[in-house]
C-alpha cells in the first residue's frame, strides 16, 4: 500500500494510521515519536513519548522531568513495532540527540529525515544514509544560494573581530539549544581558551550537554560578573532575540554578532541588527540536500518545511518524483534551530 | 576591488552614522587616487554611466544557471545582485584581483559586444562579497545607508572645510576627484568652477502642522499653489565670453554646454528637455516646477485670449481662484502622467515634445542677470523676479502666481478651494524674509499637501519586498467588491511601520491559500485602509481604475472584508 495512504499530514503533525502515532506533533496526542528537541519538534503533554534517551533529557530540562506520562528511550538502530508498523531510529547529526526515523509498513520503507546535516559536529553521530522508497526531507536552506561556509572560516571572523575590537564585548545571538555549544565547541577547537559567558537561558542546556559528557570548558553565567565593564574584549553568548532588548544595554560597547545559516543573506543579517553575521547552520545547505537525495536514492521525495518549491524542481530535474508535504508549525522559519 | 568591496561589507552591516563616517574617512585617507576617487563617486551616486545594465546581469546569470532556480531563489533573497553573487556557478579565485580603477576604466572602455564576458571573467575570479560589491557598482545600485549629503561632510571634515564649500564645489567637479582631493588634503588651490555650470542646492519645506496654520498672519508669508510636476533648478550661463568658455568642463553636447536643467538631487537632466533648454538665455539660476505645459507657443499675449482659453478648458488650468494676476501667461498646466512619458526619455522625438511641450513655472530666482539672490529675502527676490518677467520674452517661462488668505480661516478656505483641483497638490507657504538656504531650515517654507483619499480595500495577494524588506511579504494587492467579487485596484507596499510589517507578513503567511509563481494569494479577510492622491479611470487594469501613489493607511484587524468598499465607491472619487 502507498504511503500516501497510511502516512498523513494533518493539523496535529504526520501522522502514521496503522501505527497509531505522530512524528513530531504540535499537539498533545496518545503516542509521539520525536526526531529531536526543538521546540518545533518537541512538545510536552504526550501520552507515550520515543525519543534518543538525549532527547527525553533535553525535553525534561526544557519542560520538567513528567513531561510525558511515559518516557521511552529508543536504541540508535533498533527496530519497534507499532501494530504492523516497525519504526527505527537512526542518527541525523543535527543536535544532540538528533535522529531520523525509518518507517516500515506494507512493503514500503519511509525515512522521515526531521532536521538534518552533513557536517561533522562533535556533539552527535553523523547522519547515516537509510535507503527507502519515500524519502520526506526538511528544506530549511533549500534554495542554490545557501551554501554554508566551513565552521572554522566563521569562527575566525568572530576571533578576528575581537583582536580588531579589543574593547567592544562580542555578543553572539546563538539558539540555546545545539547552535549555542556547537559555536563554543568551536571556538574551543580554534584553540580559544578564556572563559565563555552566558545569558541565563543558554545555561540549563549546557549544564546538560556538560552531564552527557561534553566539554565546553569554562563558562560564566553573566548575571554572576559583579563588573559588567571587565566583559570588554570577552565572547558573551545570548538567545538571537536578547541582542535588542534591556538586557543586552548593560554589557559594555556591545558588538552584535548572529550565528545562523540565514546570516547568508545579507538582508537576513541586517534585520537582525547584526554587525557581524556567522554563517552557522545545524541544517544542510543546497548541495548536501542534494547529496542526500542522492545517497538515499529513493523512488520519490516529499519536501517539508522551508523553501520546498526549488528543492521539488531540484529533485524532478535529478530523475525523483517530488511532491510537498505541508506540516504544521514548521513555517516559522527562526523558531527551531537554524 | 578587495579594499573597496572590504570597505562596503563593513558600511553594510555597520550601523550608525558616525561609525560609518569613520570607516569612510579611514579609507579616503588611506586609499591612493584614482581608486579612492571612483569609491566616492561610487558612494555618493556621481558615477557617469552604468558599467552593465540590469538586463545583461540578468541574461548572464540565466545562461549560467538554471532560470528557474535562479528565479526562486530572488524572489526569496529579494535582490538580484546578491542573488547572482551567490549563484555564480564558476570559481578561480586569484590573488591579483584588478584594482577599482581598472575595473572602472575597463568598463568605460570595452565594447558592447564585450561587456557580459568582462563581467562573466570578473564574477569568476571574485568571492561572492566582491561579486556583490562590482555588481552594485556596475548597476550604480550602490545602498549603504550613507546620502550623498553626509559623503560631502565627511568629505568638508577631512579637509577642515565649511560644507557650504563642497556642495558648491560639486557639481563642477567629476571623479575621480583628484583636484578636490588634493585641496582638502592642503596640496593645491581650490578648483576654479567659475564658469561651470553647476547645480546650487535647492531649499526644501516641511509639512505644515495645525500649529503653524493657526500662527498664521498674512503679511509674514507668500501663498502659492503646489504643483505636481517635478521640482527643477535652470542653470543658464549664456553670457560668458567664448574664449572663457573653452575652459567648460563639459565638453559633451556644445549646444547645451552653457545651460542646464536639475533636478532636485542634481541630477543633470538636459537631454531629456531641449525644447525648454533652447528657449532660455540670460545668467541665471531658477527655481521651479517642470510641467507638460500646453500654451508655450505664443497666442496667449492678450489677458483677453488668455482667459477665453482658460474657460473653455478649465480642468486643465490651476490657477482659477488666483487674485494676483502678475503676467498676461497663464499656464495650462497638464497632469504629472503627462509629465511622466517625458521623464527618463534621453532623446525625446519632435512628435512628443511638441505633444507635450515643457515648460517651467517659476517660484524663486537664486541668480539673476548674473548677480547672486541667495542672501536675500523671498519678498526681495519675488520683486527681482518680477521685474525680470516684465522684460523678458519666453513662451516657456512662467511666474508661480501669488494667492492670498488673510487670517487661518481663510487660509484653510483657500486651501480646501485649491485642493478642489486635482491638477494642485496643496500649497507652499513661505516665509517673506526667508534667505534662501540650502536643505531644510526649520520655520521657512511650509508645504500643505492636499489630503489624500481613502478606501478600505481587501488584501488579495502578497508579494515578498526588496532590499531592507528581502524576505517579508511587503508588497499587497488589495480589491475592491463588485457583487461577490473582489477586483484588484492596486498594489501597496508603504505606509505601514516595522512592527505592522511584521504582523502583516505573520498573516500572509497563515493565510495563504495559492501561489503563482512568487506571489501569495490570500485568504479574502483582511481589511487595508488605503489612501492615495487620486483615482484614474484605466483600461490596463480588469477594475477600470488606477490609484495614484497608494499606500497603506491603516490596517483594519477589526472590519469584516464584506464591509469593505465597493468598486463603484472607488469609482465615485474618479475626477471629472
Amino acid at each position: 500500500m502507498h504511503p500516501s495512504t497510511w502516512l498523513k499530514a494533518d493539523d496535529t503533525g504526520l501522522y502514521c494510521e496503522p501505527g497509531e502515532f505522530y512524528i513530531d506533533p504540535m499537539n498533545e496526542v496518545s503516542t509521539a515519536l520525536v526526531t529531536h528537541g526543538h521546540a518545533d519538534h518537541a512538545r510536552a503533554g504526550h501520552h507515550n513519548v520515543y525519543a534518543s534517551a538525549e532527547t527525553l533529557a533535553i525535553m525534561q530540562t526544557r519542560y520538567g522531568e513528567d513531561m510525558a506520562i511515559h518516557q521511552h528511550a529508543i536504541t540508535i538502530g533498533k527496530t519497534i513495532a507499532f501494530n504492523d508498523v516497525r519504526a527505527t531510529f537512526h542518527p541525523a547529526g543535527h543536535i544532540l540527540g538528533s535522529t531520523q526515523i525509518l518507517i516500515e509498513y506494507a512493503g514500503y520503507r519511509v525515512v522521515v529525515t526531521g532536521d538534518y546535516k552533513r557536517r561533522h559536529d562533535p556533539t552527535c553521530p553523523p547522519f547515516k544514509v537509510v535507503h527507502c522508497d519515500v524519502l520526506i526531507t526538511e528544506a530549511t536552506f533549500g534554495l542554490p544560494v545557501f551554501k554554508h561556509p566551513p565552521i572554522e572560516h566563521e569562527i575566525e571572523k568572530l576571533l578576528h573581530s575581537l583582536r580588531v575590537f579589543p574593547e567592544r564585548c562580542h555578543l553572539v545571538g546563538a539558539y540555546a539549544l545545539g547552535k549555542c555549544q556547537r559555536v563554543i565547541l568551536a571556538l574551543r577547537e580554534a584553540g580559544y581558551t578564556k572563559p565563555i559567558y552566558l545569558h541565563g537561558a543558554q545555561l540549563k542546556l549546557c549544564d546538560l550537554y556538560k552531564q552527557l559528557g561534553i566539554d565546553l570548558g569554562e563558562l560564566i553565567p553573566v548575571s554572576e560578573v559583579a563588573d559588567k565593564k571587565t566583559l570588554a574584549g570577552e565572547i558573551v553568548i545570548a538567545p538571537p532575540s536578547a541582542l535588542a532588548d534591556r538586557w543586552s544595554r548593560s554589557l559594555p560597547n556591545v558588538r552584535p554578532v548572529v550565528a545562523s545559516g540565514w546570516m547568508q543573506i545579507r538582508a537576513r543579517a541586517k534585520q537582525k541588527n547584526a554587525e557581524l553575521p556567522l554563517i552557522i547552520s545545524d541544517h544542510c545547505d543546497w548541495p548536501e540536500l542534494l547529496q542526500t537525495i542522492e545517497e538515499v536514492n529513493p523512488k520519490e521525495v516529499w519536501v517539508t518545511h522551508g523553501r520546498e518549491d526549488a528543492l521539488m524542481y531540484q529533485a524532478g530535474k535529478m530523475g525523483f518524483k517530488a511532491r510537498a508535504l505541508s506540516l504544521v508549525g514548521y513555517d516559522e522559519e527562526e523558531q527551531g534551530g537554524d | 576591488m578587495e579594499t573597496f568591496s572590504h570597505l562596503l561589507e563593513q558600511l553594510y552591516f555597520t550601523s550608525g552614522n558616525k561609525a560609518k563616517a569613520q570607516l569612510i574617512a579611514d579609507y579616503i585617507a588611506n586609499t591612493p587616487d584614482p581608486d579612492r576617487g571612483w569609491a566616492i563617486a561610487a558612494m555618493a551616486g556621481t558615477l557617469r554611466f552604468d558599467f552593465f545594465k540590469r538586463n545583461t546581469v540578468k541574461k548572464l546569470i540565466t545562461e549560467h544557471t538554471d532560470p528557474e532556480l535562479f528565479a526562486m531563489s530572488y524572489d526569496y533573497v529579494g535582490e538580484v545582485s546578491e542573488t547572482v553573487a551567490h549563484l555564480w556557478p564558476y570559481s578561480e579565485p586569484t590573488d591579483s584581483l584588478p584594482t577599482l580603477t581598472e575595473v572602472v576604466e575597463t568598463f568605460a572602455s570595452v565594447s558592447k559586444q564585450k561587456v557580459s564576458a568582462t563581467l562573466a571573467h570578473y564574477l569568476t575570479i571574485m568571492t561572492p562579497a566582491q561579486r556583490w560589491a562590482l555588481l552594485k557598482l556596475g548597476t550604480r545600485g550602490l545602498r549603504i545607508g550613507v546620502s550623498a549629503r553626509s559623503i560631502k561632510q565627511i568629505l568638508a571634515d577631512y579637509g577642515n572645510k565649511d560644507i557650504k564649500e563642497i556642495e558648491t564645489l560639486w557639481h563642477a567637479v567629476d571623479p575621480p576627484y583628484i583636484d578636490m582631493l588634493a585641496w582638502l588634503e592642503g596640496k593645491v588651490e581650490k578648483p576654479d568652477i567659475e564658469n561651470a555650470v553647476t547645480f546650487h542646492p535647492v531649499m526644501l519645506s516641511h509639512p505644515i502642522e495645525d500649529s503653524d496654520i493657526d500662527a498664521f498672519r498674512n503679511e509674514t508669508w507668500q501663498i502659492e499653489n503646489k504643483y505636481d510636476g517635478i521640482r527643477v533648478q535652470l542653470v543658464v550661463k549664456s553670457n560668458t565670453p567664448v574664449d572663457e568658455r573653452l575652459n567648460n568642463h563639459r565638453e559633451s553636447n556644445k549646444d547645451l554646454s552653457e545651460k542646464a536643467l536639475f533636478s532636485r538631487t542634481g541630477d543633470d537632466i538636459s537631454h531629456s528637455f531641449p525644447d525648454l533648454l533652447e528657449s532660455v538665455s540670460g545668467n541665471m539660476v531658477l527655481d521651479g516646477e517642470l510641467l507638460v505645459i500646453h500654451n508655450v507657443y505664443g497666442n496667449y499675449d492678450s489677458p483677453g485670449a488668455s482667459i477665453q482659453k482658460e474657460a473653455s478648458n478649465e480642468k486643465a488650468l490651476i490657477d482659477k481662484g488666483g487674485s494676483h494676476v502678475l503676467t498676461a501667461a497663464r499656464p495650462e498646466v497638464d497632469t504629472f502622467n503627462a509629465l511622466q512619458q517625458r521623464l527618463n526619455k534621453k532623446k525625446p522625438s519632435k512628435a512628443l515634445q511638441s505633444s507635450a511641450p515643457a515648460g517651467l513655472i517659476v517660484y524663486d530666482a537664486l541668480v539673476l542677470d548674473g548677480r547672486d539672490l541667495t542672501e536675500q529675502t523671498l519678498k526681495a527676490r519675488r520683486h527681482a523676479l518680477e521685474k525680470w518677467f516684465s522684460k523678458i520674452d519666453n513662451k516657456r517661462l512662467f511666474l508661480s502666481q501669488t494667492l492670498t488668505a488673510t487670517s487661518p480661516e481663510s487660509l484653510r478656505e483657500l486651501h480646501a478651494q485649491v485642493c478642489e483641483n486635482r491638477a494642485v497638490e496643496g500649497l507652499m507657504i513661505k516665509r517673506l524674509d526667508s534667505k534662501y538656504v540650502p536643505g531644510r531650515p526649520k520655520g521657512q517654507w511650509f508645504k500643505w499637501k492636499r489630503d489624500p483619499l481613502v478606501v478600505d480595500a481587501v488584501m488579495m495577494y502578497a508579494q515578498r519586498g526588496h532590499g531592507k524588506r528581502s524576505s517579508f511579504y511587503s508588497d499587497y494587492t488589495f480589491g475592491a467588491w463588485e457583487d461577490s467579487q473582489l477586483l484588484p485596484i492596486g498594489k501597496a507596499y508603504s505606509g505601514f511601520t516595522d512592527e505592522e510589517l511584521k504582523k502583516l507578513d505573520n498573516w500572509v503567511r497563515r493565510n495563504a491559500v495559492g501561489r503563482f509563481g512568487p506571489v501569495r494569494e490570500v485568504k479574502k479577510a483582511l481589511v487595508l485602509e488605503v489612501a492615495f492622491d487620486a483615482v484614474h479611470p484605466s483600461s490596463r487594469h480588469k477594475s477600470g481604475v488606477a490609484l495614484r501613489f497608494p499606500r497603506i493607511h491603516r490596517i483594519r484587524w477589526d472590519k469584516p472584508a464584506s464591509e469593505a468598499d465597493t468598486l463603484a465607491n472607488v469609482k465615485a472619487l474618479i475626477e471629472n
